[in-house]
């Protein structure tokens, strides 16, 4: 971003990574996966780098407003500071936090969620997604919390898996009723409080009964969550945990 | 003025009075919660109304209970058309008073009434099942031992009550409109107690027959009395609160957790983005977050004086579906049960709740200094609180829109900011956010995923 400023250009959107999709292995993949397809659409994006700090959700979430307004307050001096207008992330929930938490704060953006960008570039005719890969393949899709429930985001996913040629099995809890995966609230940096298990373990159970041998998610933290649930059933090899942005990468052979 | 009007008159003042306390009881007890100014987005607010409470549109994802509590429902509504002419037979000691005015239509309403009447009867046998046989889960959860659920059986037994009321009345009123046509004007055809009627009451003398035609009056009119009163201090208080509940209920995004505007100005000045704070160097310690009902705002104890204890909240919990002590009814019960706990101490007026210094200060008991030694950390426990997952899904299946979540997450607020306690395990996220700005300790710049990409050429 800072570049694009000296040279007194604008991007045609911001690209917020996150705290998972910079630093957590498994979420670099997805990051590295939605900036081909930027690239492979030709959008001219940008990126905070340095200059990106966490948005705060879970600290937000945990109770503690003084490091989520200090964190927010920071992000929001520097957006402003960038004068940036549309910001598209792979996170729901910096999305969600973006979208929703920092106008409070007088940060208003236009923030969009990858799933959403991605599909919107399918339809303006940028992004051109081949089939074939996934024909006949049974996808199931995971909602997550934060892009569903509380964004009432459905249709943008399933679209996508739909434009893959996937066959899209749904599980029972799904939509408005999905089943959380056990990562938000900051449940993600906590230990499980006693109970009988895991919740991404009931999740899991759920996939499997599915019978898809892939699971489309749009969370690094669902991703990680169901990641885990696999290898804890021993199906890490059967059953695959991608991000829907992955997947257009494996279909486009990026 | 006969006996008759004159006992159906007191017994009506009585009633209405007693009840008329009662609710000024639950009115106070929302209000020990704090201001919180909700207005505007009136369109959306009439189209929830419309749909959600009347329409009960989210009762309508799980159609066979939906089905069944809106005959009741429905058989409740109609019901008041003919409690209207109870009480102007009533006080006027006259006898089916709309009966002459309205003919045909007359026989419409009454003959509608007992159709929903036999359905609601049919929904609460089904109920009753349900809730003491079939054992459905999510209604004989933990925190629905005692009274909850003998709060539920009461009010099945109340509809059964009603209805053999209704039935008793009409039934020995048909066979009396035969044999007194001069004062007991004819309902036309009623499709229950026409052929019930006869068949049950064919035989009886006149005077059998007004003896059971008046029981079954006056036990429909004690039953709506009692109902009236028992309201207030039951789950079904939200036959009325589920109107305002859902009118007021949060219509911007679920996404958004409530702004701490003192927190952020504090934040702000510290970022010199705004000029110094002045700082009162008296002031206490500020309290932020939610200890107990006092801290709460007036609608999360709206909702909770609203819940219907129905559990769907705690169905589709992830924390409870897991074996998680966390249940978001509970929560909502706990609330209620704390406020009414508070309501009650406030009426005593007793010393003991006064706080030391109002004691000092020789100050009566009021909402101000009121001090018991609890607060509702004693209801809620910190691994209920923490274990929620903000997911939503309590929001999202609760019939009349009560929003657990918002409790739980002032809850913490109070924990974490006030009390500076908590999951530990939450503490190096804190600090790696404040000083780091990531969730974890890093020492990766972050775009290090774009300087691999060039190195691999992409
Ligand atoms: S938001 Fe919390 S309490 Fe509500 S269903 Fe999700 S985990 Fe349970
Ligand atoms: S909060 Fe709503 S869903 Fe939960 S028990 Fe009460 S009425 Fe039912």
């Amino acid at each position: 971003m800072a570049d694009y400023s000296a040279e007194g250009k604008t991007p045609e959107v911001l690209f917020w990574v996150g705290c998972a999709g910079s630093f957590d292995a498994r979420a670099q993949k997805v990051t590295k996966a939605f900036a081909k397809i930027l690239t492979a659409s030709g959008v001219d994006f940008a990126i905070l780098g340095n200059e990106e700090s966490c948005t705060g959700d879970p600290a937000r979430r945990a109770g503690n407003e003084f490091v989520f307004q200090m964190t927010a307050l920071q992000n929001i001096e520097m957006l402003n500071m960038y004068k940036v207008k549309d910001i598209v992330t792979a996170c729901p929930h910096c999305f969600n936090t973006l979208k929703n938490e920092y106008p409070a704060l007088g940060g208003e953006y236009n923030v969009i969620h990858h799933t959403q960008y991605m599909n919107d570039l399918l339809k303006e005719g940028r992004l051109t997604i081949e089939g074939g890969e996934f024909k006949g393949k049974k996808i199931t899709y995971h909602d997550s919390c934060y892009l569903g429930r509380v964004n009432g985001i459905y249709e943008a996913p399933r679209e996508l898996i739909a434009a893959l040629d996937g066959e899209l099995v749904e599980m029972k809890r799904c939509k408005t009723n999905g089943l959380c995966c056990g990562a938000g609230g900051a449940q993600m940096f906590k230990e499980n409080e006693p109970g009988d298990k895991r919740i991404n373990i009931e999740r899991t159970e759920e996939i499997l009964k599915t019978g898809a041998s892939i699971v489309a998610a749009n969370c690094p933290f669902c991703i990680t969550m169901l990641s885990d649930g696999m290898k804890a059933k021993e199906k890490q090899d059967d059953v695959m945990v991608h991000d829907l942005s992955e997947l257009i990468v494996q279909a486009k052979g990026l | 003025m006969s006996i008759g009007q004159i006992i159906f008159t007191l017994v009506v003042v009585v009633a209405f009075s007693i009840a008329a306390k009662n609710y000024k009881k639950v009115y106070r007890n929302i209000n020990l919660g704090k201001d919180e100014d909700i207005s505007g987005d009136e369109g959306q607010r009439w189209k929830n109304l419309f749909l959600i409470a009347f329409g009960q549109k989210k009762m309508f994802k799980r159609w066979i209970p939906a089905v069944l509590h809106l005959s009741i429902y429905v058989a409740f509504l109609f019901t008041q058309i003919e409690l209207i002419e109870i009480f102007i037979d009533g006080f006027f000691g006259v006898h089916r008073f709309f009966a002459p005015y309205l003919g045909g239509l007359y026989t419409l309403i009454i003959g509608s009434i007992e159709v929903l009447s036999f359905l609601a009867l049919i929904a609460t046998f089904i109920f009753l099942v349900r809730r003491n046989l079939l054992k459905i889960p999510r209604l004989v959860k933990p925190e629905m031992g005692g009274w909850p659920t003998i709060d539920a059986n009461l009010i099945l037994f109340g509809e059964i009550a009603l209805v053999t009321g209704i039935f008793m009345m009409n039934g020995a009123d048909v066979v009396l409109q035969q044999l007194d046509p001069a004062h007991y004007p004819s309902s036309g055809f009623l499709p229950i107690s026409s052929i019930n009627g006869p068949l049950l009451f064919g035989d009886l003398g006149l005077n059998t027959l007004q003896l059971i035609e008046r029981t079954g009056w006056w036990l429909h009119l004690f039953t709506v009395l009692l109902f009236i009163n028992y309201l207030p201090v039951s789950k079904h208080l939200h036959i009325f609160l589920a109107f305002p509940n859902i009118w007021y209920s949060k219509i911007n995004s679920r996404g958004e957790m409530e702004n701490m505007p003192d927190i952020m100005n504090e934040v702000k000045s510290m970022m010199g983005l705004i000029p110094e704070q002045e700082m009162d160097p008296n002031a206490d310690f500020p309290e932020f977050g939610a200890k107990d009902i006092f801290d709460l705002s007036w609608k999360n104890i709206m909702d909770a004086y609203s819940c219907t204890e129905c559990g769907r909240c705690t169905d589709v919990c992830p924390a409870n579906i897991t074996g998680k002590k966390l249940s978001p009814r509970k929560v909502m019960m706990d609330i209620r049960d704390r406020a009414t706990e508070i309501g009650n101490n406030l009426d005593t007026g007793a010393r003991k709740f006064i706080s030391e210094e109002g004691r000092a200060a020789n100050e009566p008991l009021t909402v101000d200094n009121y001090y018991d030694g609890k607060s509702l950390f004693d209801y809620i426990t910190r691994e209920e609180i923490h274990a929620c997952t903000t997911c939503n899904a309590c929001v999202e299946a609760c019939p009349v829109t009560i929003n657990p979540l918002e409790p739980i997450l002032k809850m913490r607020r109070y924990e974490v900011l006030t009390e500076s306690a908590g999951p530990s395990d939450w503490l190096p996220m804190f600090t790696s956010i404040e000083n780091g700005g990531a969730v974890w300790q890093v020492p990766d710049d972050r775009d290090q995923w774009a300087k691999e990409m060039n190195e691999e050429g992409n």
